[in-house]
């Protein structure tokens, strides 16, 4: 087979992008830590979500406290609202400590995306999606449900309220 | 001689996949500017609960019926013209007539949806479940029914071009392939195998569990079938539109395809690598491990390859067809391109704008950096640069050149149709360029509103306003394009026959010929084996996973939208 001089240099050049693309995304998975969402989350019936009677804290949502310096958010999604997050119940937690999102559906597929931030998954019934970040800057943060769950889908919004760490309160989280 | 008088069956047949592929893309363009006025909150006709079944519309009539039968009448064309023989007729007129009444089928489920989704046969007429119909939102079953119609008959359809290469096969043994048939022939056969995915899905969950046979699917399983599919079927778009600027354009621009080999070794590696990338879809789906999902990213990013080495090649050819015009200089030849001719500026001006799509593209292939653009508007502002001008403007403009010769008349209104291209190539940028902010900037795809209630989108770079006036206008000149051409296209086909056409189907030899390239290549068993060799590694392990737990578990009951 002929092959130009410059088609040699082309492709080389081409390969060696390439290989350089896969080796900064791998330094972002194992140097920088930026893992992927994955099967970390489990299993759970989409309707025992919807009925409330998975025998799990999505029965009752809401932000725990794990560990001194761990917060662990459940967070149910369903047409066409969070719980807690949408309305006037934001999910509020702290900042400089590591929160984790546990995000399930009761009914559709949906999305968890909070903007200005890198926390962004989808929610499909039957999976728990598990994202862990460290919100480094106070603030409120838009939560958009990003993909299409129904008529009302444009109305699946919510907010998350990051307070200074030493402003925290844990809320009392009933049974 | 002209090739409608040379193939008068094969040109009917052309024709009549034409015309349905350029209803759907009239209609589409209707739903398009529509949806663009609507989400901005510019101009409104519909309430935004209607929005999602323009919406869904808009897809599939655009994605899935203009692409098809576009592509079913350019191969017919390719393989006629580069065999020398006429299409098998009953074999070809059965896939056009399957997936005709398979596009009927979709079409009425999903219009039901704004005349009030009457009850037909126990459901709701309605189908606003988008272009990719995620379980367990449910359309009415004829919607999945009449996909099912449209990918089977595609089937048949390339069981034609099959047909015809083995029929000249028996007559030229020891030969090489032609070029163009080799890729229409490469390009059905990574057809046949990425459809598998979506058949399944469809046939064996969707079709049952929509009419109540079953009660359960499992989301996550049946997501996973549609984008083994979905994205190749990228390719299925792509690779016709390569077929064009590597057989037809270089003619276009005055010269020859700078190297035959590379063609089939760019057409190869798309067989190869298409179809173990899906996962790239589902970077951020729950329940599928992170190796799974690192495998699919180094195969996505390895199919950059062939369209890395297309831009060579493609680039050379026409700079050796300008040099053939008296172009001189590093850059200066450029000018001495026939920018023009509407055929020739549409297919550059695709190709330019394909080169911006795929940089946006490895982006949302770089694994981790996709965090950043999931699902949010920087997609669709991504895939319009790729289907939407890669596509459907080589599509329009080689129109321009191949329906003088399947009709024998010539084309009218040359003046609107040597603009075209140039409004769609400023639509596009003003609109596309703007989605890709706004993607970053967090503003979701799939939405009729532009603001909630909870919060308010900031600007990374512009402000959110500007944005939307830029999507509203750019929109807007898409839409004005598509009706240029749909009127350039209408009068010449009501126009009389007469006089010499400027146009005809006789292609220059190449550079370096079938004959400098290993025959190797032309051992479709070897490739396909290999590719289904990668898809088993890719999707092997993470299906099994899937199925362990039984096949319709964990379950979901079927949700009226």
């Amino acid at each position: 087979m002929q092959v130009h001089n410059f088609e040699k240099v082309w492709l080389g050049a081409a390969i060696l992008l390439i290989v350089g693309f896969i080796a900064t995304i791998s330094y972002g998975t194992v140097g920088a830590g930026i893992s992927m969402v994955d099967d970390s989350g489990g299993q759970i019936s989409a309707q025992a979500v919807q009925n409330g009677n998975t025998g799990t804290q999505f029965d009752d949502p809401g932000v725990v406290q794990a560990s001194e310096d761990q917060v662990v958010v459940y967070v149910v999604a369903q047409q066409f609202q969070f719980r807690p997050g949408s309305g006037d119940t934001p999910i509020r937690v702290p900042a400089d400590t590591r929160v984790t999102f546990k995000v399930t559906s009761a009914d559709v597929v949906h999305g968890f995306s909070i903007t200005e931030t890198n926390i962004n998954t989808m929610v499909i019934p039957g999976q728990v999606a598990e994202v862990t970040a460290v919100f480094d800057e106070t603030g409120t943060y838009g939560l958009v449900c990003h993909e299409y769950c129904g008529a009302a889908h444009h109305t699946m919004g919510g907010s998350v309220e990051v307070v200074p760490k030493d402003q925290y309160e844990p809320q009392e989280v009933s049974n | 001689m002209v090739f409608v008088d040379e193939y008068p069956k094969t040109s009917k047949l052309i024709r009549s996949q034409f015309i349905v592929s350029f209803i759907a893309l009239a209609l589409g363009a209707v739903f398009g500017i529509v949806q663009a006025l609507h989400r901005t909150g510019t101009f409104r006709i519909f309430s935004s609960a209607d929005y999602y079944t323009i919406l869904t519309g808009h897809g599939v009539l655009l994605a899935l019926v203009f692409t098809t039968f576009f592509i079913a009448g350019l191969f017919g064309w390719a393989v006629s013209n580069s065999l020398e023989r006429v299409l098998p007729q009953r074999a070809a007129w059965g896939a056009f007539w399957l997936m005709l009444v398979g596009t009927v089928l979709a079409a009425v489920a999903i219009l039901g949806g704004l005349f009030g989704a009457p009850s037909i046969l126990g459901h709701s007429l309605k189908a606003d479940v988008l272009f990719t119909f995620y379980a367990p939102m449910k359309a009415h079953p004829a919607f999945y029914l009449g996909a099912a119609l449209i990918i089977v008959g595609s089937w048949i359809a390339g069981y034609a071009y099959f047909k015809s290469l083995w029929n000249w096969r028996s007559e030229n043994a020891g030969e090489r392939i032609p070029l163009k048939t080799f890729m229409v022939i490469t390009t059905m056969l990574m057809w046949y195998i990425s459809t598998i995915g979506v058949a399944v899905e469809v046939v064996v969950f969707l079709i049952p569990w929509s009419l109540g046979l079953i009660s359960n699917v499992d989301p996550l399983l049946t997501r996973t079938l549609f984008w083994y599919f979905g994205h190749p079927v990228v390719y299925f778009w792509l690779m016709p539109a390569y077929l064009v600027w590597y057989t037809i354009l270089p003619k276009l621009a005055g010269g020859r395809l700078f190297s035959d080999p590379l063609a089939r070794v760019v057409f190869v590696l798309f067989l190869l690598l298409s179809t173990p990338v899906g996962f790239h879809h589902q970077y951020v789906d729950p329940g599928i491990p992170e190796g799974f999902k690192f495998i699919a990213m180094t195969n996505t990013m390895f199919l950059l390859l062939p369209s890395l080495l297309t831009a060579f090649t493609v680039v050379a050819s026409l700079e050796h067809g300008a040099r053939q015009n008296g172009g001189k200089g590093y850059f200066s030849w450029l000018r001495n391109l026939p920018w023009g001719e509407p055929a020739f500026a549409g297919c550059a001006l695709a190709g330019l704008m394909f080169a911006a799509g795929g940089f946006s593209g490895m982006i949302n292939a770089g694994m981790n950096i996709n965090y950043l653009i999931h699902n949010t508007l920087w997609v669709p502002g991504h895939f319009h640069l790729t289907v939407g001008t890669a596509f459907a403007l080589t599509a329009m403009a080689i129109s321009y050149w191949l329906v003088p010769q399947i009709t024998g008349k010539k084309l009218q209104r040359r003046g609107l149709a040597a603009i075209q291209p140039y409004i769609w190539f400023i639509g596009m940028a003003l609109m596309s360029n703007a989605m890709h902010r706004a993607g970053l900037a967090g503003i979701p795809r799939r939405t009729a509103e532009p603001t909630y209630s909870e919060f308010s989108f900031e600007g990374v770079a512009g402000t959110v306003g500007e944005m939307r006036l830029q999507i509203a206008i750019g929109g807007t000149l898409l839409f004005v394009g598509a009706a240029l051409f749909l009127v350039v296209m209408a009068e010449t086909w009501i126009a009389h026959r007469g006089g010499r056409l400027r146009v005809n189907s006789v292609f220059p030899d190449p550079l370096s010929g079938p004959e400098h390239s290993p025959r190797i290549l032309d051992n479709y068993k070897l490739w396909t084996a290999i590719a289904l060799v990668l898809i088993v590694i890719a999707y092997g392990p993470p299906l099994a996973a899937m199925l362990a737990d039984g096949i319709t578990a964990p379950g979901s009951p079927p949700i009226p939208v």
